[in-house]
């Protein structure tokens, strides 16, 4: 069993058993997706009770909460496919860094954008330098970095390697920046402001925003797959397989280089 | 055996050194590069004055995080000359050639550059510390943090240097790489500074300084090597 597994992997990393296997795949996804965060929108404005010292504000966290945890996984998850993809050399992995990238800065600016929001109510402010909202901001920058550098470069494979070394040098260098950020934070100020929730958050809030979770898990791998999709039909349009797949259109491809 | 190991270390040496005194000797025929650098962290930090208020109080206590910034952008700035003419005349062709390791001649590369562009920088802080009302002690520390920081600054530098090899808008793009990773660089530079002028102890902080020092001398050679045979093949 374990054998066959091992099999699947490598036939699937392969871009030409990628491409139909994500296109089966993605409408699934799509489809959990939104089955999902219907629930947990339900959830999030509908059953679960009003915070009794925040009111009715504190349910942005539902959406502000996922949307940071998966900010900062998908960057994880984005340089373990820069790493595959650079010892291994797996072409489809560099691809799915790249498609990681847009989503991941998404999140980022979302969890940054909710922050504000709830910020105001709950703070009185839209911003304050917290060690939290600092490093998410430092994280959207190295996403920006990350997909700046990708599309400067011209020739796609150095672009995918070039960019995957600095996901990786980004990887090391998180902790390092979330640690230095957090001290620098309470020597500058006390923690008189800070995000952490009453610790006994009620049981329905923290379901909630599971499910809400596991709702941005799936639009995330949605969206990746289709990106990828894409990609992989841009990298390896001299091959002989997409060729034949966009069946005439071969001029336009090769009229976009 | 033993003759031929011993053989190799010192042809790896010899190799690196001269890969130092080369870049060196390179620089000092340009020095209009260094000086630019130089007078650019000068004008950035006498800019601020002038923005903020001339108050010596008010300055006094943002001395310590203008001059650091103005450094990082320095030192920044003058990552361009680090690959970029040994790129266009082929030369870092034939470094990747050599049997020599490619991070030991990276290492020895932005030694060099540091020694050029990050060095002046310490020796001009006190200059600016006294314009900005810093008391002698600060000085201090302020070019003790600057002596273990802008080496570190070369060295994360040199990954992103590498890595906009010949990329059109690079300059502008390596900024945008690098200066997200100078930041922990920043907290515990400024930071030293402040907590010796507040009477705390800062020797956590130059320890920290010093951790990053030795981290980015192991690792960032390895991936500025590799950024570098990416940019080059």
């Amino acid at each position: 069993m374990v054998f066959k597994n091992t099999i699947a992997w490598y036939y699937f990393s392969s871009p030409k058993n990628f491409y139909p296997l994500a296109g089966r795949l993605i409408p699934w996804f799509w489809g959990l997706a939104v089955i999902l965060l219907v629930i947990g929108l339900y959830m999030s404005f509908f059953v679960a009770p009003t915070d009794y010292k925040q009111g009715e504000a504190y349910r942005i966290i539902f959406i502000h909460v996922p949307a940071a945890w998966m900010s900062m996984f998908i960057y994880l998850v984005m340089a373990c496919y820069a790493a595959i993809g650079m010892a291994w050399k797996v072409r489809l992995a560099d691809m799915m860094a790249t498609a990681l990238a847009p989503t991941g800065a998404m999140f980022t600016f979302l969890a940054l954008w909710t922050g504000a929001f709830w910020g105001k109510p709950t703070w009185g402010t839209y911003w304050v330098w917290d060690a939290r909202l600092t490093s998410e901001l430092i994280l959207l920058f190295l996403y920006i970095g990350f997909i700046s550098l990708q599309s400067a470069i011209e020739d796609p494979r150095r672009a995918a390697r070039a960019s995957g070394l600095l996901a990786i040098v980004g990887v090391i260098n998180l902790p390092i920046i979330y640690y230095s950020v957090k001290w620098w934070n309470t020597l500058h100020q006390g923690a008189s402001v800070s995000p952490t929730m009453a610790p006994k958050m009620a049981s329905i809030m923290l379901n909630t925003m599971l499910i809400m979770s596991i709702a941005f898990w799936m639009y995330t791998i949605a969206v990746v797959l289709m990106r990828a999709r894409r990609i992989v039909l841009e990298r390896e349009r001299q091959a002989g397989w997409v060729v034949e797949l966009l069946g005439g259109k071969k001029q336009d491809a090769s009229r976009e280089t | 055996m033993v003759e031929e190991d011993s053989l190799k270390q010192q042809s790896l040496l010899a190799a690196w050194w001269s890969m130092v005194m080369r870049d060196l000797t390179l620089a000092m025929r340009r020095r209009a590069d260094v000086l630019t650098t130089l007078f650019f962290f000068l004008i950035v930090v006498s800019l601020f004055p002038l923005g903020v208020s001339p108050e010596m109080n008010i300055l006094r206590g943002i001395a310590p995080g203008v001059i650091w910034v103005a450094a990082l952008l320095a030192s920044m700035l003058s990552l361009g000359r680090l690959f970029s003419d040994d790129y266009q005349d082929g030369t870092l062709e034939q470094m990747l050639l050599l049997p020599q390791p490619l991070s030991v001649m990276v290492l020895g590369k932005v030694l060099a550059h540091w020694l050029v562009s990050g060095v002046p920088l310490v020796l001009l802080a006190p200059l600016l510390g006294i314009q900005m009302g810093l008391d002698s002690s600060a000085i201090g520390l302020l070019m003790l943090t600057l002596l273990l920081g802008t080496p570190v600054l070369s060295l994360i530098g040199s990954v992103g240097a590498a890595l906009t090899l010949g990329v059109r808008g690079g300059g502008v793009l390596v900024s945008l790489l690098v200066l997200p990773l100078y930041i922990p660089v920043l907290i515990f530079g400024t930071g030293a500074v402040d907590a010796g002028t507040s009477g705390m102890d800062f020797e956590g902080h130059l320890s920290l300084l010093g951790a990053f020092l030795v981290l980015a001398a192991l690792l960032t050679p390895l991936a500025t090597a590799a950024a570098l045979r990416i940019s080059v093949e």
